[in-house]
């Protein structure tokens, strides 16, 4: 798809300059609520004992998640090398089908319009939906 | 067919009781139009839609925002039939308004956020499973009749 003009980028980090202090509960609510409302998604956590939204390993790895995409943010000029190795972990190790990013993209978009329902404006969406998934895409290079 | 539990029901006449049809119809489809702006295709006969004020000013876009939540109103009151209830809608999507199909997804994936800065914390993961549920027989059931 297309790329990010020079306007998204400013507005993803202008935007996520408010979302600061909130990341963590953002990322907990965005990745339990994926695995409530998208159950497909938790084939991939079978390994867990608990995925309900409470388990402490599902808090944590939603701070895992938003630590990373927060870093992206930093990393938005080039994405491709700034993702590298997060690439290589989801291609070779996790292997991930890349549809789940998607998902839990729209998840993390759901859980912005819920915390900041006046700055999460369409312009604020496009430009952030614009930004996850050029996240997804970095994360996919490595996977063929 | 699509068996809803009691609680599913109960949380679908909830969200259509809380939300306000004239802000959220409007916000969702006009959030369609600048979040997907190739969607517009469908809307040449819609005036301005230039950029996104222009978008959520417009008139007709408001007006057609409250024609979908109608819509979105009908499958509720018929869930139990959502499939039947549709037939005619589907077959006007794809025969008169030769709609792709895909798009229905990018509307209703502008229908969760706009209804989840609606109702705020109360839309928790489990009242979203239920609302995501609801658009998927929705959406299923538009598709039906493409051919």
């Amino acid at each position: 798809m297309t790329s990010l003009s020079a306007k998204d980028k400013d507005r993803v980090r202008a935007f996520w300059a408010k979302v600061s202090g909130k990341e963590d509960e953002i990322g907990s609510d965005a990745f339990s609520r994926m695995l409530v409302v998208y159950p497909q998604t938790k084939t991939y956590f079978s390994h867990w004992k608990d995925l309900s939204p409470g388990s402490a390993q599902v808090q944590k790895h939603g701070k895992t998640i938003i630590t990373a995409v927060a870093d992206a943010v930093t990393k938005i000029d080039d994405l491709t090398a700034g993702l590298l190795s997060l690439s290589e972990l989801h291609a070779y190790k996790l292997r991930v089908d890349p549809g789940n990013f998607k998902i839990l993209a729209h998840n993390l978009l759901v859980v912005l319009s819920i915390k900041f329902p006046k700055d999460f404006t369409p312009e604020v969406h496009v430009a952030m939906d614009k930004f996850l998934a050029a996240v997804a895409r970095a994360l996919s290079e490595k996977y063929r | 067919m699509v068996v809803w539990t009691d609680f599913e029901r109960s949380t679908i006449e909830n969200i259509f009781s809380k939300i306000n049809y004239e802000v959220v119809g409007p916000a969702a489809i006009s959030r369609c139009l600048i979040v997907y702006p190739w969607t517009q295709r469908y809307f040449g006969g819609f005036g301005n839609l230039y950029n996104a004020a222009a978008i959520i000013d417009n008139p007709k876009v408001a007006a057609h925002g409250l024609v979908v939540l109608k819509g979105l109103e009908l499958a509720q009151k018929n869930m139990d039939n959502i499939k039947a209830t549709f037939a005619d809608l589907s077959k006007l999507h794809s025969e008169k308004l030769l709609v792709d199909p895909d798009n229905f997804k990018l509307l209703t994936d502008c229908l969760a956020i706009v209804v989840a800065a609606e109702l705020g914390e109360d839309f928790t993961a489990e009242v979203h499973a239920v609302f995501q549920k609801f658009l998927a027989v929705v959406v299923a059931s538009l598709r039906k009749q493409y051919y």
